[in-house]
């Protein structure tokens, strides 16, 4: 399985599945991240984490550690 | 009959120009009761009948934030006349999600399409016509930026409100419609809704949402039909319902919405390749800091807050050559001139002036730096600043905007809490709001330059290690309080919009920078008078041979009394002498009083600023352990009253503020404690029954460092009572 966390920068990947549970998933979801959505890891953060990505049009920062609990391929 | 019209929207969608433009000057700034989300509500320009209250910013109407649930109660249980729901135009996907769930709560919903102009700009088309039919609302035009479409959406707002009728066009797939049928036919069952929410009731249920289970008060088991539909979609009821809504969007927009065809960088764009620059973002935050840290606190805070405390609170001030005299002078003359009695002179220009003066006298400082913040926010580049932070701050439960507020502080604890309003999360804003004063600021540097040059020779390092003392005492804070029952209910989320950057409204700028100031000024000002009274009472009233009266030495005061009474307390911690006590309370008006209150109870009328007079005597009666002993307390302990005032005003809350006072005051007791205990046994004392209670505080602070803890999925708060009042005119 692939998350969101290994895509390398500078790459586009599509949703494949959601973990996790409770405020952190339905936050990630609510943001746009859903099933079959395309994602465009756009950066990292100075320090190594945050991430960036680019979806449904608009610029958006998870943690890596978030960023984990999406499966994409 | 007034109309009340709810103002939603995503966050940065360009909300509070909305506002602003529709409300003008007419506003009230608060918080909603018992959390510290800030609340406005305005009357809408030349109609006097309409009401706007502006709802915090949200992306959705879950129940795990503390403003969505503030926003959607303030929805179910008041029943505004109708939503007003801005969303941003560049950015119609994310923001109709919201709109969708809007809909369905059964109020009329007015969608007033932002930053048209920056649409138009890039090309973009949007077929409002299509949009409203498939939404079945109205669906307006604007540009709050640049004032256009007011008119036309004021009008369908107030249109909408008066029809009270709402159309739900959007529908769910089949199998979950049906399931929805079915828990309606529930709710009904139980005797209903008594309004047009019932759809967004089953809605919630269906997401097993809990805040609303406890809300409608019916006992309804719907699992097995939620069960049931999972069983044939192959997803949970949450997943199900957000992945159709963002289908629906997609079909949406697809039918209205004609993006340029060519992609090219825009200006946001490019300015973020600079900012966020895995190699420059930090030089560039860096310098951001500085500017802002430099501007508001060494050069134009401080002439202003120099000309508010030494002219207008002080001996006067000049006007292009024209002598000013300051408060005090004109007053005392005054009181003077009507022979006014000593006392009520005294009470008037030592007590309430001085008092309420020195705290005034942070005010120009304070809007200068929320000038630095209101833009820094509407910009953008508040959100990039947590982006390059985060790393290290969450380590230990802060956010990476708890930077501004420390930065700050290391000037003035006050402004440095108000800043944390900059910070969304709740639990991340209270834990800044209660540590932020553990850095030195200005007006503790007098208290550390006394005690290095009395007992150290003025030795190097005790100022460093001063702000090395409050560094350590934010990160063990963070990490012993994110563990702690008070702050781990509430989940910390971190997945955040990066806004694009824009120019903001100078208006804007200036309105953000007034209310948070007018905002601190009346609320921390009651408190602080009333505390300034009390130590200026105490200080000048006791008993002189059996008699109660005012008294010439501060040494035969009630504070002076006060002083001996708990000087015992500190003897643990090597100071027991009540000179000590007495010089740690009046530390509680401002700081920097303790240098002058040793000037005075040693027998000096007035010293310099690091006492320099009395450095001989005060090495007479510490020795350099109790000193540093006490110079950590102060400190960590509890800060000044203006800074109490503000922690206050923050936390907007009795409870958090006494638990954030008592904290930061147990916390510097056991620290100045176990420095004086320990070290004590290194320096050749003896190993006492205290020795040990040092190493226990030692132990404890170790133990709730390093215990397991787990964090919360669920939002803690109790939201039922977060009901919305109206504010009395």
């Amino acid at each position: 399985m692939q998350s969101l966390r290994d895509v390398p920068v500078g790459s586009t990947v599509s949703v494949k599945k959601l973990y996790g549970e409770g405020a952190i998933k339905r936050r990630i979801m609510d943001m746009g991240i859903t099933k079959g959505t395309s994602v465009y890891v756009r950066k990292v953060a100075p320090l190594g984490d945050p991430i960036e990505v680019t979806v449904r049009g608009y610029e958006l920062s998870l943690r890596k550690s978030d960023a984990a609990l999406i499966e994409v391929n | 009959m007034g109309i009340t019209i709810a103002l939603a929207g995503n966050p940065n969608s360009g909300k509070t120009t909305l506002f602003n433009v529709l409300t003008g000057s007419n506003q009230y700034v608060g918080n909603w009761p018992g959390v510290t989300v800030e609340k406005k509500e305005g009357k809408l320009k030349g109609e006097k009948e309409v009401t706007i209250t502006d709802l915090p910013g949200i992306y959705s109407l879950s129940p795990y934030t503390l403003e969505e649930v503030v926003a959607r109660n303030y929805l179910l249980n008041e029943k505004p006349d109708a939503i007003l729901n801005i969303v941003d135009g560049t950015n119609l996907e994310r923001n109709l999600y919201l709109t969708t769930q809007l809909i369905e709560l059964g109020i009329p919903v007015v969608v007033a399409v932002n930053m048209m102009d920056v649409v138009e700009k890039s090309g973009d088309k949007i077929n409002t016509g299509v949009l409203s039919k498939k939404l079945g609302c109205p669906v307006v035009e604007i540009s709050a930026m640049k004032q256009k479409g007011i008119e036309e959406i004021t009008k369908k707002a107030i249109e909408a409100a008066k029809g009270k009728t709402s159309v739900r066009v959007h529908e769910f797939s089949a199998v979950v419609e049906s399931a929805l049928t079915e828990i309606e036919g529930m709710i009904e069952d139980k005797g209903g809704r008594n309004d047009k929410d019932q759809r967004f009731v089953a809605v919630k249920l269906f997401e097993r949402d809990d805040k609303i289970k406890e809300q409608i008060a019916m006992r309804i088991d719907v699992e097995s039909i939620i069960s049931k539909c999972e069983e044939v979609l192959d997803d949970d009821g949450e997943s199900i319902i957000t992945n159709e809504r963002y289908n629906y969007i997609s079909s949406i927009i697809e039918g209205s919405l004609v993006k340029a065809s060519k992609v090219k960088l825009t200006t946001s764009d490019k300015i973020d390749k600079i900012v966020t620059n895995r190699w420059l973002a930090l030089p560039i935050f860096a310098v951001v800091m500085w500017i802002v840290y430099y501007v508001s606190v060494t050069t134009v805070g401080t002439w202003a807050t120099d000309w508010a405390n030494d002219g207008v609170f002080g001996d006067g001030w000049s006007l292009f050559g024209l002598e000013i005299p300051g408060i005090p002078v004109i007053l005392g003359g005054f009181l003077e001139s009507v022979h006014a009695a000593g006392w009520l002179q005294s009470l008037i220009l030592d007590g309430i002036v001085a008092g309420v003066g020195a705290v005034l006298g942070f005010v120009p400082q304070m809007l200068v730096l929320f000038i630095f913040l209101a833009f820094l926010e509407s910009c953008g580049y508040m959100a990039r600043i947590a982006f390059i932070m985060d790393r290290i701050f969450r380590k230990f439960g802060l956010s990476g905007k708890s930077f501004i507020p420390i930065l700050i502080g290391t000037g003035c604890g006050v402004p440095g809490i108000m800043a944390s309003r900059t910070i969304e999360n709740d639990r991340d804003r209270k834990m800044t709001i209660m540590t932020t004063t553990f850095i030195p600021c200005g007006a503790k540097l007098p208290i550390i330059a006394l005690i290095a040059g009395a007992l150290f020779g003025g030795a190097s390092w005790v100022a460093p290690s001063a702000y090395f003392v409050g560094i350590a005492a934010i990160i063990i804070s963070g990490i012993m309080l994110k563990k702690t029952k008070m702050f781990a209910g509430d989940p910390a989320p971190f997945v955040m919009e990066l806004p694009s950057y824009r120019m903001p409204r100078i208006s804007d700028v200036l309105r953000s920078m007034w209310e948070r100031g007018w905002s601190f000024i009346k609320k921390a000002g009651s408190i602080i008078l009333l505390s300034t009274i009390f130590i200026w009472f105490t200080s000048n009233f006791g008993f002189v041979n059996g008699k109660f009266g005012m008294v010439e030495d501060l040494e035969n005061g009630l504070l002076a009394s006060i002083g001996k009474g708990i000087s015992w307390l500190f003897v643990p911690l090597g100071w027991g002498e009540w000179k000590a006590a007495v010089a740690a309370i009046t530390g509680l008006v401002a700081k920097e009083n303790v240098v002058g209150t040793f000037g005075i109870l040693y027998g000096y009328a007035e010293v310099a600023e690091e006492g320099n007079e009395i450095w001989s005597t005060l090495a007479a009666s510490f020795t350099a352990l109790s000193a540093y002993s006490f110079l950590v307390f102060n400190l960590l302990c509890a800060p000044c009253f203006a800074a109490m005032g503000a922690i206050k005003r923050e936390m907007n809350n009795t409870k958090w503020f006494w638990f954030a006072i008592g904290y930061q005051t147990i916390l510097a007791y056991g620290v100045a404690l176990a420095v004086y205990q320990i070290g004590n046994i290194f320096t050749g004392g003896a190993f006492t029954i205290w020795t040990i209670v040092g190493f226990l505080v030692v132990a404890l602070i170790l133990y709730f460092l390093f215990r397991p803890y787990k964090e919360s999925k669920t939002l803690n708060i109790n939201v039922s009572s977060v009901k919305a009042h109206k504010f009395a005119k």
